[in-house]
């Protein structure tokens, strides 16, 4: 009986797309006042519910409370409210350069939404990596199914509990699981897939999403390498380092994953480390309220795995009960140690050592474009080398993390570390489809007859006049004609004047 | 014979050695691409006559002129495109610089079509070169001459280093892409469309389909019959109808057929007189393979043939052709027709013709003739699109400010202009902080507090727009 009553799977997934289609396409995600109205709805979510929204993430990766606000919702309260207000704005057609012959045309770009996107969130920001998506889904008028991860499982319950009770439930359903779920709901068609993850799954989404010639937006991850030169600041750089590296214990994707630096100033850097632990976190970190632990006993096994081989400078207790691991240095780390070979995503930090900066350059080149790149120096030229000579998501020097928080800049990975970004105004754009709409009317016939068939040279020359481009621009071609006018107006000016005078003199 | 692997393998090594990052260089490849397209010019009339028996007038304007347009347009912007882009900044990191860089993505690869063969090849390697990548082309090798010439020239024009052309037909695309590109470019159909985003998940690598569809053209309320029916004409018949935005099929009411029919009579006859077969201004269909599927088109509809119907398979020569009569079941509305054939369905009511549109996949390009502005802002409103265009048809693809491409099954990203110039490029947010302030910085440290934690708040968030100086904005 129990079967007869309850959905399978495979219907609970198509019946909530079906839902939210149908909810788009009754039009009435498009409205403005809709969409401001499901905004100001996330933003009351946000704020009214922190308080099991920061139990929930302490149960599933005992985040501290501090750190919730400022690594989750901040980012999502900003992007509601630079939603809110510029929407208007975003919505409204954007005016192009016109040709001579469009001239008495209306040319423009107008963003319309897609239709139905699916996100797909991740376990180490369970709120943030689902909702700031979405956040950009309403704002560009789209429905959208949002699968949590179930890994933070209880982030996931919190949000299926709660979505419903602040916004249009059919126009955004939640629909929770594991992998079954998601690879049905991946089955199903949608306009826009929006994946946060690692890069197997990545590729299956795209794959996925192939077959009905979906656009995906996948953030992905990578090994996110941190290079220290010797001509810096290296007390405030190692500060930074830690509070980036060791903050949710390592578990984010744009964490500082390995250090590069010169083997003269490795000691210092590990003794200013160390300090800055025990600043942070106390003589035992365990003890520590603002210190997390490893999301459940796969990736605990999995890091302490990474570590085995490595010369640990400081830490490498761990507690398996507690999926606890000390904040852990290693020295002297191998290029090719098994540590360097995948994204750590944990409180392991190993440094490897690289005399100059063409070697440190080289040494990231020869590896998949990372999410982030980070660079502590002092010295202008390795600045500028280190931006010009390697490529990356995003580039922070003399920091971490941080760029994060500018939602003005686009978030996102290149190569292996994602396709697409968002943040702020990107997430609208990335979700809205650019239409190029040309407004003619039917007169000014007078200027088509030189394109029309049949053929004679000097209706050629007539149509390449108006359409070809000059050496120069249309702009310029204008102001060369501004200033002609002006210059002509000015003689007729100047004539008058003349002659004016000349017949006042007469009359007098 | 260098292998696909080895070619890739040297354009890849050049990029590396950072040759094609300089903006001299960029600058130099597209003035010397220009210059192949200046001083070729004959040679590629000749080659668009071989393969589509394309009029000069149409070879000059859609394929020469529009790339040399477009070339012009990026010489002369490029200095501006590749400057970094600074943002805004909200409190805690005001006295940092914040800005995007366009970085190039490294070794492209550029499928073009056989039906504009020099242009949806020229036109995606201008963006290619201008956002510093290495390229590689793979021209159709359905229009042969083209594919031929441009084997010939490229590597006399372009850096030999760091561009290439490769030919052949499905077994070396298939082969081509089981390499790693760092983005693919890909114009033609749907199907293909598939297994190419299939092979491109396998690297992650990011693509731009530009497919097709079929372009509805919706002609409602008043308008000036006879204008609108030539300007129809002409973008229907363009290329034979060979062109991924042409209008695929009209949607009308009765009595407003009754006026459009004899007004296309007019504009055809105008056009082309009374024998298009003799007229030097009407293509013919690529191959033979291609006119045998729209004649068997026509032998499947259940329409009736009002003008047209007639063909001659040896110079592949296909009538303008009307059909009307026919519903949405019709074997002429299954596929993308990419011909001379113009079906006109009848509708009742504009609500009747947008439902039947939306009923569809979302085409390349919506035409819609009337001259009622409210009309024309229904459609608008109430469709989707790759792009639109009122009261003319194709135009809207020459404005190099529009960008150009599909959306659901007509295609995904864009270009044209500026926007080729982003489709190649990876916009990389930077951030350069400095060393002081590190007092503010000590309010995100542990241990945390109360305290802390609201003044980082405060300097973090984004404040209403009015408050200017202080907003994220």
């Amino acid at each position: 009986t129990r079967n007869i009553l309850r959905l399978s799977t495979e219907e609970m997934e198509k019946q909530a797309v079906d839902g939210a289609r149908r909810a788009f396409n009754s039009g009435r995600s498009r409205p403005l006042q809709y969409r401001k109205q499901q905004l100001s709805a996330l933003l009351r979510l946000i704020r009214e519910r922190q308080a099991e929204i920061v139990s929930a993430l302490k149960r599933d990766i005992s985040r501290s409370e501090f750190d919730t606000p400022i690594f989750e919702l901040i980012g999502i309260e900003n992007d509601i409210k630079l939603a809110e207000s510029n929407l208007a704005d975003w919505m409204a057609p954007q005016p192009v350069k016109k040709t001579l012959l469009t001239i008495t045309d209306d040319v423009y770009i107008k963003a319309e939404p897609l239709g139905v996107v699916l996100i797909i969130g991740a376990w180490n920001y369970p709120w943030s990596l689902t909702l700031r998506p979405l956040v950009g889904a309403i704002a560009a008028g789209n429905a959208a199914v949002v699968k949590p991860s179930e890994v933070s499982k209880s982030s996931a319950s919190l949000l299926k509990e709660l979505l419903p009770q602040y916004l249009d439930t059919e126009m955004y359903p939640v629909v929770t699981g594991g992998v079954p779920e998601t690879q049905e709901l991946l089955k199903q068609r949608f306009d826009h897939i929006f994946y946060t993850g690692n890069s197997t799954v990545g590729k299956l989404v795209m794959e996925a999403a192939a077959r009905h010639l979906a656009p995906v937006t996948l953030e992905l991850g990578g090994k996110s390498p941190c290079y220290i030169d010797k001509d810096c600041d290296i007390a405030v750089a190692c500060r930074r380092i830690t509070w980036g590296k060791f903050a949710n214990c390592g578990q984010t994707c744009i964490a500082p994953d390995y250090i590069l630096c010169h083997p003269n100033i490795q000691h210092r850097v590990i003794e200013e480390i160390r300090q800055t632990l025990l600043e942070f976190y106390g003589e035992d970190p365990k003890t520590s309220p603002d210190y997390g632990r490893i999301i459940n006993q796969h990736h605990f096994d999995r890091l302490l795995a990474l570590i085995e081989g490595c010369t640990v400078a400081v830490g490498g207790e761990s507690d398996k009960s507690q999926c606890y691991i000390t904040p852990t240095i290693l020295k002297d780390v191998l290029p090719h140690a098994r540590i360097m070979q995948e994204e750590i995503f944990g409180p392991v930090l190993p440094i490897v050592t690289a005399s100059d900066v063409n070697e440190v350059i080289r040494f990231i080149n020869e590896r998949p474009k990372p999410l982030a790149l980070y660079v502590f120096s002092s010295n202008k030229k390795v600045v500028r080398r280190m931006l010009n000579e390697t490529t990356s998501g995003g580039v922070l020097v003399n920091d971490v993390m941080v760029h994060y928080t500018i939602n003005a800049l686009p978030f996102g990975g290149v190569g292996n570390s994602g396709v697409g970004r968002y943040h702020g105004k990107h997430t609208f754009d990335q979700l809205s489809h650019h239409r190029a709409c040309l407004i003619k009317s039917l007169a000014m016939e007078r200027l088509n007859m030189a394109r029309y068939p049949p053929m004679t040279p000097s209706r050629l020359r007539t149509s390449m006049f108006f359409l070809r481009s000059r050496s120069g621009s249309c702009d310029q071609a204008l102001r060369a004609w501004a200033v002609v006018s002006s210059l002509l107006a000015l003689a007729l000016l100047i004539s008058l004047l003349v002659v004016l005078l000349r017949d006042s003199n007469i009359a007098a | 014979m260098e292998s696909q692997r080895q070619i890739i393998e040297r354009l890849r090594a050049a990029f590396q050695s950072g040759v094609t990052a300089p903006l001299q260089f960029r600058l130099t490849q597209l003035k010397s691409l220009l210059s192949l397209l200046e001083d070729n010019e004959p040679q590629i009339l000749e080659a668009l006559q071989k393969d589509l028996a394309k009029p000069k007038f149409e070879a000059v304007l859609s394929e020469i002129d529009m790339v040399v347009n477009d070339l012009c347009y990026t010489i002369n912007s490029l200095p501006t495109w590749i400057q970094p882009s600074y943002v805004g900044k909200n409190l805690a990191t005001k006295l940092d610089d914040c800005f995007v860089r366009r970085e190039p993505l490294g070794v492209v690869l550029i499928i073009g079509a056989w039906n504009y063969p020099l242009q949806l090849i020229l036109a995606p390697l201008i963006g290619a070169i201008a956002a510093g990548n290495c390229a590689i082309l793979k021209p159709s090798e359905i229009s042969r001459a083209t594919e031929r010439l441009l084997a010939q020239l490229i590597p006399k024009y372009l850096s030999q280093e760091c561009f290439a052309v490769i030919c052949g037909g499905a077994e070396e695309t298939k082969s081509l892409l089981e390499n790693r590109f760092d983005h693919i470019f890909y114009t033609g159909s749907q199907a293909v469309a598939r297994s190419i985003l299939q092979a491109a998940a396998v690297h992650l690598t990011p693509v731009t389909l530009e497919l097709g569809g079929k372009c509805p053209c919706l002609i409602y309320g008043r308008l000036d019959m006879l204008a609108a029916a030539k300007r129809l004409v002409w973008s229907k018949f363009f290329n034979a109808g060979q062109s991924c935005v042409a209008p695929d099929y009209v949607l009308c009411t009765p009595e407003m057929r009754e006026e459009l029919l004899p007004a296309i009579a007019k504009a055809l006859s105008i056009f082309y007189g009374s024998q298009p077969k003799q007229s030097e201004d009407f293509s013919r269909i690529v191959t033979d393979r291609h006119w045998d599927r729209l004649m068997a088109l026509l032998g499947k509809t259940q329409g009736r043939v009002v003008m047209g119907g007639e063909g001659s398979k040896e110079d592949k020569y296909f009538a303008p052709t009307v059909v009307v009569d026919l519903d949405g079941s019709d074997a002429l509305m299954q596929e993308e027709i990419f011909g001379p054939i113009m079906p006109i369905l009848t509708i009742e009511s504009l609500e009747q013709g947008i439902t039947f549109i939306n009923q569809r996949e979302k085409p390349l390009a919506l035409y819609v003739f009337s001259d009622e502005s409210q009309v024309v802002n229904m459609v608008l409103e109430r469709t989707s699109s790759g792009g639109f265009c009122s009261n003319d048809g194709i135009v809207h693809m020459t404005l190099p400010g529009l960008p150009f491409g599909g959306v659901g099954a007509s295609g995904m990203g864009s270009y044209h202009g500026r926007w080729t110039f982003e489709t190649f490029s990876h916009r990389r947010g930077c951030m350069l902080r400095g060393w002081g302030l590190e007092r503010i910085s000590m309010l995100r440290y542990p241990p945390y507090t109360e305290s802390n934690l609201s003044w980082l708040r405060w300097a973090t968030s984004a404040k209403k727009k009015s408050w200017g100086v202080c907003s994220v904005m």
